[in-house]
């Protein structure tokens, strides 16, 4: 299973991929949309975990580009923010929007859910 | 509005002060003042000007009516008692003038004279013929009065200087009223010898005259000397030889009327005149009650219809202007309401707004807190390094769970800052009631306040707006604290009545004022003003019910506790949760 993490948080999000990986997930991740964008182009991937708020390019924008390169790609949505906007919009174009901080094992099972049987 | 409400409106009550500096624009009071005091000048001044106007010009034409008609009274009967005693002068002037004087000593002569003019005029008693010495020398009649001697009364006196003389009513020698006419027969004009012949009239003829006029029961009519003594009997006045009540009018031979006043008595009307050549004044008095009566009573039946009229007028007055005060109190307590509901909307939007922001600013350290945690627990598990190392994979866990914790908040943050729109949708009770006291369980917690929740069994789900009935409950949930001691109790209930569900809060704090019961859903009405009450809560929390479809009531005993308790209804029929 290959996951592409993107969150601005660097922090954050290399942490996140870690864990993952202990979980027997094949995570990448990125600071920034543009660089998902180029990360995807290369690679193939069947999951992408988004952050909403991000600078020059949102979580939303990204999905929408991302969905242009690889149409079958499952997304989720990662955030801290938790306007009605955001929700409402995020909830509709994922597969789960989660609000930060998520418990790891959350985030595994919307994975797995995602994904679906293999 | 009913019949209460129409003599005690509502905005009497009113407070203008809660309106701050624009309060005279919502001084209802005044303003209902203010439409009574024109529409009862506008529509009363008129009709007391025209009451006013009628009243005088009235009372003016009757005056003048009754004027008049005392001045026809007046001088007709002058001229009959004129008459009267004209004639009987007259009678004696032929009788002198036609009969050799030496005739009148002659007694058959004289008593043949008496009996003609009796017949003729009637009212004479006797007859007399007296010298120039003043002395009786030749008299016919019922007394014995031949040789009286009368030089020194006054009567002859003024025979002898004026030749003809008529006397006023006196009682004289025989007790009895009677007056005389004594005309002077000049004998020998160089020897100044003469003769006067006297007769006596009884008084019963000419009463007649007087007693003859068909007077009504508020009039009279009788004959004074000059100086004001009854010649005549009188109604009021008493019998012959009283004082009349009043003071005499001025002397006039013309008959005239003038308002009189009785010194004991009603005042009236007198026609008066003067009669030539006698001591004799003529009155005819009307009562101001006889003359006036008519119109007095036209006048009660016109004031009563007024002053019924007026009363009528003002009642109806009274009831329009609370009518129409009433409805605009009604139309700005209801914008009012509105424009507060819209300003809560709005600042429940800022709030949520803000809440989101704050949210989303500490999520994500958090999110990095927890991560990185996380990782360290999962470096210490997936490598077996630390694995028996309890203390420190304790530890990780404390941090975890406190990540947690603080997620949780910022979830329910998050939560209220979507709470905006109404949305209806099936709702578990519990829950709401679960999301609102975990905002106040850490307040709870400090003050030892004992919550309590009892939901009955039946209830399963509500159709409602989640956010709204969140808002509803916080709000009541934290009135209740404030009223609280540390150490109170409180109930939160949810029953099912009927068709309806009923959510009450109850606490055993310190109670609210029965004079402030009536009025602590009004927008700006607060009892605790001075401690930064808004007196918005309430009425925000009341309008919320009522968006929700329901109602709310509150019960309350000072120094005991209040009850606020609201139904919503239910709509069972509908799936999903909120």
């Amino acid at each position: 299973m290959k996951i592409l993490l993107v969150d601005d948080e660097s922090e954050l999000v290399s942490a996140l991929a870690e864990r993952l990986s202990f979980r027997g997930f094949d995570a990448d991740w990125v600071c920034s949309g543009a660089e998902a964008i180029n990360k995807v182009k290369e690679n193939e991937y069947d999951l992408a975990v988004l952050d909403v708020k991000m600078p020059r390019m949102s979580g939303l924008e990204l999905r929408s580009e991302l969905n242009k390169i690889r149409s079958g790609m499952k997304y989720i949505f990662l955030s801290g923010h938790g306007s009605e906007e955001d929700y409402k919009a995020g909830a509709a174009e994922a597969e789960c929007y989660l609000v930060k901080p998520a418990k790891i094992e959350e985030l595994v099972d919307k994975i797995n859910l995602a994904l679906g049987p293999k | 509005m009913n019949i209460k409400g129409i003599f005690k409106p509502e905005f009497w009550d009113a407070d203008p002060k809660s309106a701050g500096p624009y309060k005279q624009l919502f001084d209802y009071k005044r303003i209902w003042q203010l439409c009574i005091g024109i529409l009862v000048a506008v529509s009363l001044v008129p009709i007391l000007i025209m009451a006013s106007i009628d009243f005088s010009v009235t009372r003016g034409a009757i005056i003048s009516e009754n004027t008049l008609e005392a001045e026809r009274t007046t001088s007709n009967t002058r001229r009959s008692v004129s008459y009267f005693l004209e004639e009987r002068k007259s009678a004696l002037k032929l009788l002198v003038e036609l009969h050799d004087f030496r005739s009148f000593g002659d007694w058959e002569k004289l008593s043949q004279m008496l009996e003609s003019l009796k017949n003729s005029f009637g009212g004479f008693i006797d007859l007399g013929v007296i010298d120039k010495n003043g002395r009786q020398v030749s008299y016919v009649g019922p007394y014995n009065l031949e040789g009286r001697e009368y030089a020194g009364q006054d009567w002859f006196k003024q025979t002898v200087e004026q030749g003809i003389y008529i006397s006023e009513v006196f009682l004289g020698f025989r007790d009895s009223p009677h007056l005389v006419i004594a005309v002077k027969h000049m004998l020998d004009e160089e020897k100044n010898s003469f003769k006067i012949l006297r007769a006596t009239l009884d008084t019963t003829q000419f009463n007649g005259i007087l007693s003859s006029l068909d007077l009504s029961v508020g009039e009279d009519a009788f004959l004074v000397n000059r100086e004001g003594v009854l010649q005549t009997p009188s109604k009021w006045n008493g019998n012959i030889f009283s004082k009349v009540g009043f003071e005499l009018p001025e002397k006039s031979f013309r008959t005239k009327v003038e308002q009189i006043s009785y010194r004991k008595g009603p005042p009236a009307m007198v026609g008066y005149a003067y009669l030539k050549n006698t001591p004799f004044v003529l009155l005819y008095v009307k009562t101001e009650a006889e003359y006036m009566g008519g119109w007095q009573s036209s006048r009660d039946t016109v004031t009563w219809f007024t002053v019924i009229s007026i009363a009528v007028v003002i009642l109806v007055m009274w009831a329009v202007a609370s009518y129409l005060v009433e409805r605009i109190y009604i139309a700005d307590m209801t914008r009012s309401k509105a424009l507060q509901q819209m300003e809560h909307h709005n600042r429940m939007a800022s709030i949520g707004r803000l809440a989101a922001g704050v949210a989303h600013e500490i999520n994500n350290p958090l999110a990095i807190i927890n991560e990185k945690a996380g990782l360290l627990k999962d470096l210490f598990t997936f490598s077996k390094a630390y694995d028996a190392d309890e203390r420190v994979l304790g530890l990780v866990d404390s941090v975890i769970g406190s990540v947690e914790r603080c997620g949780r908040i910022t979830k329910r943050l998050l939560g209220f800052s979507r709470q905006t729109d109404m949305e209806f949708r099936p709702v578990y009770p519990r829950k709401v009631i679960d999301t609102v006291l975990g905002f106040l369980d850490k307040e709870a917690e400090y003050r030892s306040i004992d919550v309590s929740v009892d939901i009955d069994d039946k209830i399963y789900e509500v159709v409602t707006d989640r956010g709204k009935l969140e808002q509803v409950l916080l709000n009541l949930i934290n009135n209740a604290f404030q009223a609280m001691k540390d150490g109170g109790i409180l109930h939160v209930r949810v029953q099912k009545v009927e068709s309806e569900v009923l959510f009450s809060v109850e606490d055993n704090g310190c109670g609210i004022p029965e004079s402030d019961l009536k009025r602590i859903f009004e927008p700006f009405y607060s009892t605790k003003k001075q401690s930064g009450g808004t007196g918005l809560g309430l009425s925000i929390t009341y309008g919320l019910v009522q968006d929700l479809g329901g109602e709310m009531k509150v019960r309350s005993q000072l120094g005991k506790g209040t009850e606020f308790s609201f139904k919503l209804p239910v709509v069972p029929d509908m799936n999903g949760e909120s």
